[in-house]
């Protein structure tokens, strides 16, 4: 009995769906557009932060030392600023390494080259490079090696140069990433709210039928649950289609980001992400569709 | 079988129903007689649980019919049949399935249905026309899709509120004489109708009402205005 119910219910959904191709044509277009502002927006959130993160590892402190300092103690140094939390990688440039390094960025500078050879001794300090996790902790390690202790081998530390970079780095990520989640915020309700009110429009279009159904002597159910599966059917084929449709889309638009952002590859994290966001795509079209439905049919079950 | 003990209906400070008391009884043909706005169909609508009675009672089968629960309800519909001037059928199914949703509601099996609408809809004249959609039938067709559902389930009774209200004098007789057939067979019939010619043809009882009460109530009674 139930199974026989529950079929008819998939079935009639289903049938009301097809036949009335064209009504669901117009919603599954309107759901379509309103899932792929989510998508997008989560790409576009996703991709904020791997900016953000980006931008972040080119930030670093570089720590210069005196040029008669011990290579043992700067090791001491390095050592235990790899203790500190805040830390998150440390290379070491010997005064050997800045030499090469600095041959290899001035090779086709033969002025420079000459004027350094006509020195009898390497110029170049070693140093360390460090990298924090977070743009915000430079301030605390920039303090942490301007310690008494450390003033006899440490020339200078190259925070105070980069302190306003850093700062307004800072300042732009949490910009970034707080307008992102505001923008997405609101557009997100509101292709909710456009794709609700389309399942109501197309749902009242039936207030006639919910009657002659009532009239009929059908339970609350049997008139509620074929829409409850046509509003799900909904959902369904317009995050399928929102899920092929952001292939091309995103094919078409990934040159054009790696283009200015580099190391971003936008179609390459979606499919490595496919999955996640068939299951975000698909779930939230269903529960808008689904949702819709049975808000608009509970109006006119009432009378 | 039918029952209305001093009934009235009053939406928002107007009177609809004013006072009613009348008995219908098994396999009775009624027709319903009046003006638009009489209160024909609110005197129809209280009997099928559709709207409340502002005071009185209303028995169908010795039930106050406002006494049962709205869950409940869809069991009292399933008990009468209902026919209307605008047919009211499903415009995105066929007549065969039009006649099987009454079937499918009340739990039938799938045998029982396969078996019961083509029946159904050979007996109402539309045999050949099972797989058609509302809107490719005129509209006699549809009349008699909506009173082949109406009679899906046996009904002790068919209310049948101004059936021929958008039907050519043809086409209403028609469907007056398939109501006048389904009475014979043993089905309580009450005819809702403003409709002179066939009040007065039919010589059967007449309720007749006028600004919400029964101002006429006479066997073989005649449309008189």
């Amino acid at each position: 009995m139930i199974k026989t119910t529950l079929t008819r219910i998939l079935k009639s959904g289903w049938q009301s769906f097809w036949r009335n191709y064209w009504l669901s044509t117009a919603t599954v277009a309107v759901m379509t557009l309103a899932l792929m502002v989510v998508a997008g927006l989560s790409i576009f959130n996703v991709m904020t932060q791997e900016v953000v993160s980006i931008l972040e590892g080119k930030v670093d402190v570089s720590v210069y030392f005196h040029n008669d300092a011990e290579e043992a103690k700067i090791i001491q140094v390095k050592e235990e600023l790899q203790e500190l939390d805040e830390v998150k990688s440390i290379e070491y440039i010997s005064k050997e390494d800045a030499l090469a390094q600095f041959q290899e960025r001035h090779k086709d500078d033969p002025m420079i080259l000459q004027s350094l050879q006509e020195l009898d001794q390497n110029p170049l300090e070693a140093s360390l490079n460090v990298k924090a996790n977070f743009a915000s902790q430079y301030e605390s390690l920039a303090n942490y090696l301007s310690q008494d202790r450390f003033q006899g081998i440490i020339d200078k530390i190259n925070y105070k140069q980069n302190k306003e970079i850093i700062s307004r780095l800072n300042r732009m990520t949490a910009s970034i990433q707080k307008t992102g989640w505001g923008i997405s915020l609101v557009l997100a309700l509101l292709a909710v709210l456009v794709s609700f009110n389309t399942v109501r429009l197309t749902m009242f279009n039936w207030r006639d039928e919910i009657s002659v159904m009532r009239l009929v002597g059908a339970g609350n159910w049997f008139i509620r649950g074929p829409f409850l599966v046509e509003g799900i059917i909904y959902g369904i084929v317009a995050g399928a289609i929102t899920l092929i449709l952001l292939f091309p889309i995103l094919y078409i638009l990934t040159p054009k980001v790696s283009s200015f952002l580099p190391g971003i590859n936008l179609i390459e994290f979606y499919q490595a992400n496919f999955l996640q966001y068939s299951v975000l795509i698909i779930g939230v079209g269903v529960i808008i569709g689904g949702v819709s439905s049975l808000i608009a049919v509970r109006r006119y079950l009432k009378a | 079988m039918i029952i209305y003990q001093n009934v009235s209906k009053i939406y928002d400070g107007c009177v609809a129903l004013e006072g009613v008391n009348t008995e219908i009884k098994p396999q009775e043909f009624v027709s319903i007689a009046g003006p638009s706005g009489s209160g024909k169909s609110t005197f129809l609508k209280l009997l099928i649980g559709e709207e409340k009675p502002t005071k009185g009672k209303v028995f169908l089968d010795k039930q106050n019919v406002h006494l049962i629960k709205d869950k409940d309800l869809p069991k009292l519909r399933r008990k009468i049949g209902m026919v209307f001037q605008d047919f009211r059928l499903l415009s995105d199914r066929t007549a065969y399935e039009n006649v099987a949703f009454a079937m499918e509601v009340g739990g039938s099996t799938n045998k029982e249905i396969e078996q019961d609408v083509p029946q159904l809809l050979e007996l109402v004249g539309l045999g050949s026309k099972v797989n058609q959609f509302p809107h490719q039938l005129s509209g006699g067709e549809k009349q008699r899709v909506a009173i082949a559902r109406a009679l899906i389930h046996r009904p002790s009774v068919i209310l049948a509120d101004e059936p021929t209200g958008n039907l050519d004098l043809l086409n209403s007789w028609d469907i007056i004489r398939l109501l006048l057939k389904i009475n014979e067979l043993g089905t309580t019939i009450v005819l809702a109708t403003h409709d002179r010619e066939i009040i007065n043809n039919l010589s059967r009882r007449v309720v007749t009402f006028d600004k919400g009460r029964i101002i006429r109530d006479e066997e073989k009674g005649r449309y008189i205005f």
